[in-house]
């Protein structure tokens, strides 16, 4: 059996795994992104919890992500076997570049055009959401791009605790040694990631008007 | 457009006994008794060498600082009781670097302080014209372009015009031709010369070129290591023996053939 007529065979079964796999990374996305870039606008105004917010964001990044399912399975509520770990996992995982270029972002803009703002009268609030957020946003779609492909990578691995996607094909491939099923997970998750690279590069240019 | 100047002057700005310290262990002093009057529609230079605290007074006169002894009152209030955001609507800002809004095109730069004092979009988009108009530059073909789209003259006329945009009476004014080529300088300082005089507004500028001082002033004030060292009108300024004025003075003349 050659791999192509092994895809051509499996067309449905790959499209759904692939979609499963979509699903469970923008919805971790979805969640990384309301938490993170929040968070950093947050730390922008509190000096003093940037430290610790970067600090466990950066923690949950250092663990390798086998393990962190690991720790998760056994916590009540989110943890066991499935879907709900692995998206906690995968959004711990998206954390930290998501908030580290929004604050990153929000603080590295030209000091003359932030003074300028505060002498025109421009109050806290007007300068973070008129003024530091727009300037910013490129650098933040920069790191929503970096969590995105991580998150594709990260969650083919989520199919080892039962969260689907197309990681199932790439363990089923090895423990059967398929080659042709390996690549019928490797090769969409590697166009997945290809594909979102792309399309965020394209947004971020765009954002960058100035 | 300001007709409000022909009663007699009354003062704009008021420093009495004014010391502002940095706050670290040092608690070094960055200015230091400073008492100054302001009258409406005066043009003053704070003149001084970097360092000297011509920067600091102009930002304890819009309440970016606040004093660490002593008080200064805007238009008969001490900044300590105006709302730092009403204060700095009222007072006209210009910087070195333009500061300018990379993301705001040049219109949307002018009308900013008009927009945050929710003027109607009509009257801001007028008044965006009548101030490029002002400045020198059409409307037309500048108010949709961005600044990076603009030279570094065109940049700073913008900056001029977007501190005016909302009428303040007060204007200040950090090196604002500072970075620019020495052509460009002189043309902005003589049309900006003019238009001070024309818009009667209160102005305080800064700089360390006597030459603008001179060109500029109605009054000059030298700083010295956070002191006022002189106080005087350009004319009498040069007459002056204090040893910073000479200082000064001196730097004039080692351009070959410049009218001193």
């Amino acid at each position: 059996m050659t791999t192509w007529s092994f895809f051509a065979d499996h067309r449905a079964e790959i499209l759904a795994a692939t979609l499963d796999h979509l699903a469970l990374v923008v919805i971790a996305m979805i969640i990384a992104i309301l938490i993170g870039v929040p968070l950093g606008m947050f730390i922008v105004q509190r000096p003093a919890l940037r430290t610790i917010a970067l600090g466990i964001a950066s923690i949950f990044q250092t663990i390798p992500s086998l393990a962190l399912f690991g720790f998760l399975i056994p916590i009540p509520y989110i943890g066991g076997i499935g879907k709900r770990t692995a998206t906690v996992a995968l959004v711990l995982y998206a954390l930290l570049p998501i908030l580290r270029n929004t604050y990153v972002g929000l603080t590295g803009i030209d000091p003359a055009v932030l003074e300028a703002a505060e002498a025109m009268g421009m109050t806290r609030t007007q300068i973070l959401f008129r003024v530091r957020f727009p300037l910013a946003l490129a650098v933040i779609l920069a790191g929503i791009r970096t969590a995105t492909i991580i998150t594709i990578g990260v969650a083919t691995i989520a199919a080892a605790i039962g969260a689907g996607g197309l990681g199932t094909f790439i363990f089923r491939g090895v423990a059967l040694v398929s080659d042709a099923l390996i690549l019928a997970g490797a090769i969409p998750a590697a166009l997945l990631a290809l594909l979102a690279d792309v399309l965020l590069g394209l947004l971020e240019r765009r954002l960058k008007v100035y | 457009m300001n007709m409000k100047t022909q009663l007699s002057p009354k003062k704009m700005i008021e420093f009495r006994g004014v010391s502002f310290h940095i706050n670290d262990i040092l608690a070094r002093a960055i200015v230091s008794g400073i008492s100054l009057e302001i009258p409406q529609g005066e043009t003053l230079v704070l003149l001084g060498r970097s360092g000297s605290g011509k920067t600091t007074l102009l930002k304890l006169m819009n309440g970016m600082l606040l004093p660490t002894k002593g008080e200064i009152f805007v238009q008969d209030r001490s900044t300590t009781a105006w709302d730092p955001i009403r204060l700095r609507r009222g007072i006209g800002y210009v910087i070195q670097d333009a500061g300018l809004f990379p993301h705001f095109t040049v219109a949307e730069n002018i009308g900013l302080v008009p927009s945050l004092k929710s003027w109607e979009a009509s009257r801001t988009a007028a008044r965006v014209d009548e101030m490029l108009q002002l400045v020198g530059l059409a409307p037309r073909e500048f108010s949709h372009r961005r600044p990076r789209e603009l030279s570094g003259g065109q940049r700073q006329r913008v900056g001029v015009a977007r501190a005016l945009a909302a009428d303040p009476p007060i204007l200040l004014m950090d090196e604002p031709f500072g970075a620019l080529d020495p052509v460009t300088r002189t043309e902005l300082q003589r049309e900006f010369s003019a238009l001070a005089r024309r818009l009667g507004k209160t102005i305080v500028f800064v700089t360390h070129d006597l030459r603008e001082a001179l060109l500029l002033a109605s009054r000059i004030v030298l700083l010295e290591a956070g002191h006022i060292v002189a106080s005087a009108t350009p004319q009498d300024f040069l007459r002056l023996e204090h040893p910073e004025v000479r200082a000064f003075t001196a730097s004039l003349a080692v351009n070959p053939g410049a009218p001193a």
